[in-house]
């Protein structure tokens, strides 16, 4: 009895992803045929909008004469290098600052009023004390990153279960052995989190830094072909940045599911 | 058993303890216990009953080392001990496992804490593995287990570590009444088992009869013996003596001393 009600409802689940996804791909199709449409009838002014196949030829024409892969270079190290330095400095720090009550009382204002300074409004001084190389769009990124990461883990640290640390201690750990066996495992999952958030903001800040002085870069490339009405480039440009983002999240989101898989009700198998 | 127990060495001894605590509203300090002094012999299980509140937590926690006392002293194997140990080892009443490790590595938990390689740790641990029948479940995280199988994990988890004195705190509250029993039962057939020294904080007294060579009664706050009851019903038990009229009258005399004091005390 009991499987025969079980069987259609895990149906209708199927039923409904399948139809999420015909709605989700839809919505899409129609926004790309009508943008196309727009192009082919000529009902605005090409060179203000592009289309989806004029953005595929000139997709295809910056990866021939590598141009793309040049920029893509440039704006991979700055933001790697940026987003390595915030991993390496914000975690430590969030874990710190959510650990020790006296770290927290010293820096905590000190951080909360860095981090509502609007990074990007210093990118002029920043151009005047690093250039306009990429060392300018690190300390960018680095500056964009590091916040959520540090609220993350410093959070992370303030939901740790009282009772976790009471057994341990009542074993004899050590706070040392509190910190490794408790405090790190329960700030994993907020690692991820950090870490997805930081590398939207991060991204953001490349690109944003290399539009705003940038010799270099996909930034630079959207900016410089925006300036000189390569509408079609402009297009390519914003879909790598875009694909690179849904990469590095999807990615993550992964990541944070396999550390996750303890929790049961989002298990992968 | 529990006349055996009589010229056995004490294992733990308790000395004119107080314990007390800041009470956060006023800013006093409180006293929980005031001079507890008890002595639990080799392989006695040992039951303290009182009404909620009335300190015997605080007591036990004091007995652990996770919370300080401000007078007497506590002896393990004539040893003074201040701060937690290896030598006593909790279940507390929530399982409190560690959400990510798997059972396994939560029964070891407590031995890789004192230092123990992973390996060695499981090798020790297995026989009260076997013996509270988990194998089997080693592999599966806590949040796929029955509340009455977690709290038999944390069970194996302080057996791993082979404490002198094993230390419960209302160690089946958190259990509906039927797990509840069946938890009792096992507890009592493991205890004649392996003969631990046990000390248990219950505020159930048939679970108190049940379990103990002896229940001590607490006052209300701040706690201090009333009682020191021997249970003489003969082990192993069955938990069919709860019917018996043995049983019966044990449980009227506990109660009757708790209501006393509950009636004096205003305490209720």
């Amino acid at each position: 009895m009991r499987k025969v009600t079980v069987f259609p409802k895990s149906n209708a689940v199927k039923k409904e992803k399948i139809l999420n996804v015909l709605l989700g791909s839809s919505v899409i199709l129609l926004f790309l045929i009508s943008w196309e449409l727009l192009f082919q009838f000529r009902l605005v002014n090409p060179l203000f909008i592009s289309s989806p196949s004029r953005v595929v030829l000139a997709l295809i024409t910056i990866i021939k004469d590598g141009s793309l892969q040049q920029n893509l270079t440039i704006s991979a190290k700055e933001f790697l290098f940026g987003y390595g330095v915030a991993i390496l400095i914000g975690f430590p720090a969030g874990i710190m600052l959510g650990w020790f009550k006296l770290i927290r009382a010293a820096f905590g204002p000190f951080i909360a009023a860095m981090q509502a300074t609007p990074r990007i409004a210093l990118m002029p001084l920043f151009i005047i004390w690093f250039g306009l190389g990429i060392t300018s769009k690190i300390v960018i990124v680095l500056l964009s990153a590091i916040f959520p990461l540090i609220v993350n883990l410093q959070v992370a640290m303030s939901t740790i279960d009282n009772d976790l640390i009471h057994v341990a201690r009542a074993y004899g750990a050590s706070r040392w052995q509190v910190f490794r066996s408790i405090a790190l495992p329960t700030s994993l999952p907020f690692l991820i989190t950090g870490l997805r958030l930081a590398a939207g903001r991060g991204l953001l800040g490349v690109i944003v830094a290399e539009v705003f002085g940038g010799a270099a870069g996909i930034g630079y490339m959207i900016q410089y072909a925006g300036s000189t009405f390569q509408t079609d480039k402009v297009f390519a440009g914003v879909l790598v940045v875009a694909f690179t983002g849904i990469t590095l999240d999807f990615t993550l989101d992964r990541l944070g599911r396999y550390f996750d898989r303890w929790r049961g009700e989002v298990a992968v198998h | 058993m529990t006349e055996a127990t009589l010229d056995r060495p004490v294992k733990l001894s308790i000395k004119d303890l107080v314990v007390g605590y800041l009470d956060k509203q006023s800013g006093h300090t409180m006293v929980a216990v005031d001079k507890v002094t008890l002595d639990i012999r080799e392989g006695e299980f040992v039951t303290i009953v009182g009404l909620s509140g009335c300190g015997k937590s605080t007591f036990l926690n004091a007995i652990a080392g996770l919370v300080k006392h401000q007078h007497g002293e506590i002896r393990v194997n004539d040893r003074i001990v201040n701060g937690p140990g290896m030598d006593r080892a909790v279940v507390f009443q929530k399982a409190s496992l560690l959400p990510w490790r798997k059972v396994g590595r939560n029964i070891t938990y407590g031995l890789e804490l004192s230092g123990m390689k992973q390996a060695a740790a499981r090798e020790k641990a297995s026989y009260y593995v076997n013996l509270i029948r988990l194998n089997g479940f080693e592999d599966h995280y806590p949040h796929q287990l029955s509340g009455g199988m977690q709290q038999r994990v944390n069970l194996a988890r302080a057996l791993a570590c082979d404490p002198e004195v094993l230390l419960l705190d209302e160690p089946f509250a958190a259990l509906d009444a039927i797990t509840r029993e069946l938890m009792q039962n096992e507890l009592l057939e493991l205890c004649e088992k392996v003969g631990k020294t046990v000390l248990m904080v219950t505020h159930q007294i048939d679970e108190a009869v049940l379990l103990s060579d002896r229940v001590i009664i607490f006052s209300s706050r701040p706690a201090y013996v009333l009682a020191d009851i021997r249970i003489p019903i003969e082990r192993p038990r069955k938990s069919l003596i709860k019917d018996s009229e043995e049983f019966r009258q044990l449980m009227n005399e506990i109660w009757r001393v708790i209501e006393g004091n509950a009636n004096i005390g205003g305490g209720i």
